[in-house]
């Protein structure tokens, strides 16, 4: 059966906070900071895309798993925010952490929830034994327009799975997978269009509420498990309120989704969010313990899996930066950093 | 562009893993890449060897006024870096808040160096970041 041999992720240590953002808009800050539950979001330095980001997540990764990277099969990395529009990610972080050159590679889409597409794909080939070992990786540098509610919570990270299925060398097995989609306009970027258009309040009910609950039932009903046998829950975060609701709307406590749940304190890092979420509770979980992960992407679809905490997670810790650590290594900007930095305002 | 396409291709391993060369004979550890050991001579039996990544600052300078591929990242600071290996490589050092001095200890991360305009390719390399 598949499972993840190793995780790791990677943040920017450059943050802005809502009071920032806020006060060059004219907003209330308070009543954002309670409206979307965030209180600050990361931000990428001139130097980091989703790709740097991707293999800084990966070589975290590749540390934790103890693996030889030339055993890699495939490798898949989700985003929204790719360097290039036609030239792959992947290559580019298959060649940075030393995998080798006979292996399947490629980039996905699917708004944020691209990386755990990846996820299914792995185990599937994995299961199969098509490859011995596949790395996914989610991994974004969001982009909000300037005025508009995204820019409060649209922010840069990643996280990446190394998926196997030799029980002695897995931390988790995924025990089960099921997936809900439908094709929902509710939120989108055209070619060649710098920021991203929404549906506003249609994003919430039609779009990640549907999506989210249909899913994670899906997956109770074909394994028979339900909320309280599950001591974790991790479900996308667009910001910190929709998946308190979601956990509610599904009969989960804040306490089971409380250590998954980052965007209250570094925004919505969008492909990377719920393999995040995953990564931080896995940094704290113990052997028998099972957590529930249900990703979305806009556009729509929901990816849920039932992840138990094995042995083999005990010998791996401590081997690769913890999720807590790396949040709270950070440096403040003010808003005029944080345009240059999104190459918003360039030097003639 | 055809140029720029040869010749970032020839660097990747360099730029992405610190791939160095290494003297079979003798041991000696070369960055960049190089075809003839400075001790074996006609003698040398050249490997391509991944440096740790990880050194010491042994000179650091800040860059005021900088080449037009970086104009928007001055000021920065640049360094040589002595590896653990014994190669003294030069690169950009990133601020992460932490002093960098003669000694410093650092290692390498992934980031981007320059772009060749707006349509062109992206050059991504390794820089050092303070431990």
């Amino acid at each position: 059966m598949a499972g993840i041999v190793g995780y790791g992720a990677y943040v920017p240590r450059m943050r802005i906070k809502v009071e920032e953002i806020a006060r060059v808009w004219n907003e209330d800050a308070e009543s954002i900071k309670k409206g979307l539950s965030i209180t600050e979001k990361s931000v990428p330095s001139m130097d980091e895309d989703a790709a740097t980001i991707a293999v800084e997540a990966a070589r975290n990764a590749l540390s934790h798993s103890g693996i030889n990277p030339k055993e890699i099969g495939a490798v898949y990395v989700g985003s929204e925010s790719h360097p290039y529009a036609v030239k792959p990610t992947a290559t580019i972080v298959a060649q940075a952490i030393g995998a080798g050159t006979s292996l399947t590679a490629a980039d996905l889409e699917f708004a944020c929830k691209a990386g755990t597409a990846g996820i299914q794909m792995l185990m599937g080939m994995t299961d199969s034994s098509m490859i011995k070992y596949g790395i996914t990786i989610g991994s974004d540098t969001s982009q909000g327009r300037p005025g508009d509610a995204l820019e409060y919570t649209a922010s840069a990270g990643g996280a990446a799975l190394v998926i196997g299925k030799e029980k002695s060398e897995c931390i988790a097995e995924i025990l089960a997978t099921a997936s809900y989609t439908t094709d929902t306009p509710d939120f989108w970027r055209r070619e060649g269009a710098n920021f991203p258009s929404h549906g506003g309040r249609f994003t919430g009910e039609p779009g990640y509420f549907k999506h989210i609950v249909h899913a994670s039932k899906l997956l109770f009903e074909k394994t028979g498990f339900k909320p309280s046998d599950f001591t974790y829950a991790v479900f996308h975060q667009p910001n910190g309120k929709f998946p308190k609701n979601a956990a509610k709307l599904l009969g989960f406590t804040e306490k089971q989704i409380e250590i998954g749940l980052l965007t209250p304190l570094i925004g919505n890092t969008y492909s990377g969010a719920s393999m995040l979420g995953l990564c931080a509770v896995l940094d704290n979980a113990v052997p028998g313990e099972r957590i529930l992960v249900t990703s979305f992407g806009s556009g729509a679809g929901s990816d849920s899996f039932a992840i138990e905490v094995t042995e083999g997670i005990n010998e791996k810790r401590g081997r690769a930066v913890k999720i807590s650590t790396m949040i709270k290594d950070k440096q403040y900007i003010d808003y005029a950093q944080y345009l240059k930095n999104r190459n918003s305002i360039t030097k003639r | 562009m055809e140029k720029a396409s040869a010749g970032m291709w020839r660097k990747i391993d360099s730029r992405y893993n610190l791939v160095g060369s290494m003297c079979e004979r003798c041991g000696t550890k070369y960055f960049p890449q190089r075809a003839i050991c400075r001790n074996c001579g006609k003698d040398t039996k050249m490997l391509h060897r991944k440096m740790s990544g990880r050194g010491t600052v042994y000179s650091h300078s800040e860059i005021r006024v900088p080449a037009e591929a970086f104009k928007e990242s001055a000021p920065y600071t640049v360094g040589i870096i002595e590896l653990e290996e014994g190669p003294k490589v030069e690169g950009h050092i990133i601020d992460n808040g932490k002093k960098v001095e003669i000694g410093t200890k650092v290692k390498t991360a992934f980031r981007k160096m320059y772009t060749d305009g707006e349509e062109g390719l992206i050059h991504y390399h390794f820089k050092f970041i303070p431990e």
